[in-house]
């Protein structure tokens, strides 16, 4: 069965910002522990669309979606009024652009997402966090200063710990939304081979605006354009062989 | 070139004199502050004892103390915070994370800005009207308290929403994409992350309660009371009272006004030991918020 490889699929979807008409009709699949990379020019609708998975655009009022995201194997649409938005978030979540850990410890900033979850017992937790750590690469470099402010660590380091902040909640599918763009490419590099790494766990969402980066950690590619998907392909097909004149005009540097 | 320099030595020279002006005024400030203390620490010093804290007011000066004042003052600043920190804080929570941003929510924001400049004793008329008459709460330590609480509510929420706003929105979303409920970010992260600028709130609106005199005489405070309130703690069963809250009072600084109108040259030195007194309240209250602050920010960097 189709549904077997895939973890969630976007069907028909649009969203709207008030009357801004922000995603137009898009249909991607999204494959089980693969890494899917959105990219297009600025503008075209890359954040939004990550948004809608973890039902982010609830928090802010006149957002609308209209169409599908179907969850499988569950079968439930993400976006639908009838599910709370808090539990797709307990399954589904999210890397920003700029670090943004919590104020507070490395320990606590990672054992927040289990404390949320009504975990309570000091052992699971930390477990939790040692375990979220390793997978986030950060554990070496922080394994002796837990309970130090996480606003000590350099840039790179503050994203894994984002990123194993994610990974404590033990996600379904992990969102990042241009993880690197804050960071020099000694961490971009880290970062991106974790996502490799990652996807062996996890099925991965990752908007970037950098499209050597979506070659180097995708396996299937999304190109946007002004709120429309105008290609979905094999990461290596779009880099090599697009189909759209346009994909091809935007993958050269032509524009964008 | 020598234009350049030209203009440079000229921009210095403003630069430094206004270096000048600023020092200058921030020691005429200082130098007067000194003086000011100076002149109450040694007109009231040698009238503080121990005898002092534990008298109350008399017609003979020397034998005249302030047990009832700083009883009915801490007392009176009890109810004001309990009334004035939960109402406050949860009124700018809701105002900034709950209420939707419309002209309603405008309305009562411009209200809430203005309310603070209005004099005190608008507050005490307000308390005498809805606490004394109204709901019959007498001339006590809970009308006084609450009078209080009514003046300085509007620092404490504006506090709150200054110390929220603070907080980038970023934080939220991190909390609420993993899952936390709109509540749980509040209580673990916009609570705990604005504690600090919502205590420098509090502080200031507790330090200006604490002198305030004209609010306190509306709702009618005593100026001459020779008993204390009711105990809050008693031997029998059970051992709490609340009764404290409906007995008459008087306040610090009324307790030095009604002292320094009288003719007696030795009352005025006793106004200058309540003073002290006073002042010594208010730091001690202003050091408790410190250190509060100080442990929250070594677990909390912002
Ligand atoms: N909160 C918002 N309100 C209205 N329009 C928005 C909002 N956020 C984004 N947009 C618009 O939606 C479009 C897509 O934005 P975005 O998803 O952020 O693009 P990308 O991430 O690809 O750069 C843009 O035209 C942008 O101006
Ligand atoms: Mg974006």
């Amino acid at each position: 069965m189709v549904e077997q490889t895939l973890k969630a699929e976007a069907k028909n979807l649009n969203f709207y910002y008030g009357d801004v008409h922000a995603l137009k009709n898009i249909n991607i699949p999204i494959k089980r522990r693969k890494v899917t990379a959105l990219i297009g020019p600025s503008g075209c609708g890359k954040t939004t669309f990550l948004r809608c998975f973890n039902r982010m655009h609830d928090l802010y009022p006149h957002n609308r979606y209209e169409g599908e995201i179907t969850l499988y194997p569950d079968n439930v649409n993400i976006i639908s009024r009838d599910v709370d938005p808090i539990e797709i978030r307990m399954w589904i979540s999210m890397v920003f652009q700029k670090p943004n850990p919590f104020p507070k410890s490395i320990y606590e900033n990672v054992a927040y997402g289990p404390r949320v979850r009504g975990i309570k017992k000091k052992q699971i937790i930390d477990e939790r966090v040692e375990k979220s750590l390793r997978g986030a690469a950060l554990w070496d470099e922080v394994k002796d200063r837990l309970h130090n402010l996480a606003f000590d660590l350099s840039g790179g380091q503050q994203q894994r710990l984002c990123i194993a902040r994610s990974l404590a909640t033990e996600p379904r599918i992990l969102l990042f939304d241009e993880p690197t763009s804050a960071l020099d490419p000694t961490a971009t590099s880290k970062i991106e081979e974790l996502i490799v790494e990652l996807k062996n766990e996890v099925t991965i969402l990752i908007v970037t605006h950098n499209m050597q980066q979506a070659a180097r950690v995708s396996d299937d590619t999304a190109f946007m354009y002004l709120g429309e998907l105008v290609e979905f392909d094999r990461t290596d097909k779009i880099f090599t062989n697009p189909s759209n004149g346009l994909t091809e005009e935007y993958i050269t540097g032509r524009f964008g | 070139m020598t234009d350049i320099k030209k203009r440079i030595a000229i921009s210095k020279f403003w630069n430094n004199s206004f270096w000048v002006a600023g020092l200058l005024s921030t020691f005429a400030g200082l130098v007067l502050l000194f003086a000011l203390f100076t002149d109450l620490f040694l007109d009231g010093a040698p009238r503080i004892s121990y005898k002092f804290f534990t008298s109350f007011p008399s017609r003979f000066p020397e034998e005249a103390g302030i047990l009832s004042a700083w009883i009915g003052t801490t007392l009176v600043m009890l109810v004001t915070a309990m009334a004035a920190i939960p109402l406050g804080i949860a009124a700018g929570i809701y105002l900034e994370e709950y209420a939707r941003k419309n002209w309603i929510t405008n309305i009562i924001e411009i209200n809430i800005t203005n309310l603070a400049g209005v004099p005190s004793i608008i507050y005490g008329l307000l308390a005498l009207g809805l606490f004394v008459y109204f709901f019959e709460f007498g001339e006590s330590i809970l009308t006084g308290g609450l009078a209080l609480a009514l003046l300085i509510l509007p620092m404490v929420i504006m506090a709150t929403r200054e110390a929220i706003r603070a907080i980038p929105n970023s934080i939220r979303e991190a909390s609420f994409a993993l899952g936390a409920t709109k509540w749980q970010t509040i209580k673990d992260h916009i609570i705990p992350y604005s504690t600090g600028g919502i205590l420098t709130g509090i502080i200031i609106g507790l330090s200006r309660a604490i002198g305030e005199t004209a609010p306190i005489i509306t709702v009618g405070a005593l100026t001459f009371i020779a008993f204390l309130p009711t105990s809050p703690v008693s031997a029998e069963f059970p051992f709490v009272s609340f009764k404290w809250l409906f007995d008459p009072f008087t306040v610090m600084p009324i307790q030095m006004f009604n002292w320094v109108s009288r003719p007696q040259k030795e009352f005025h030195i006793n106004a200058a030991a309540a003073g002290i007194e006073l002042l010594a309240m208010t730091l001690l209250m202003i050091g408790i918020a410190i250190y509060i602050r100080y442990n929250f920010r070594k677990k909390i960097k912002w």
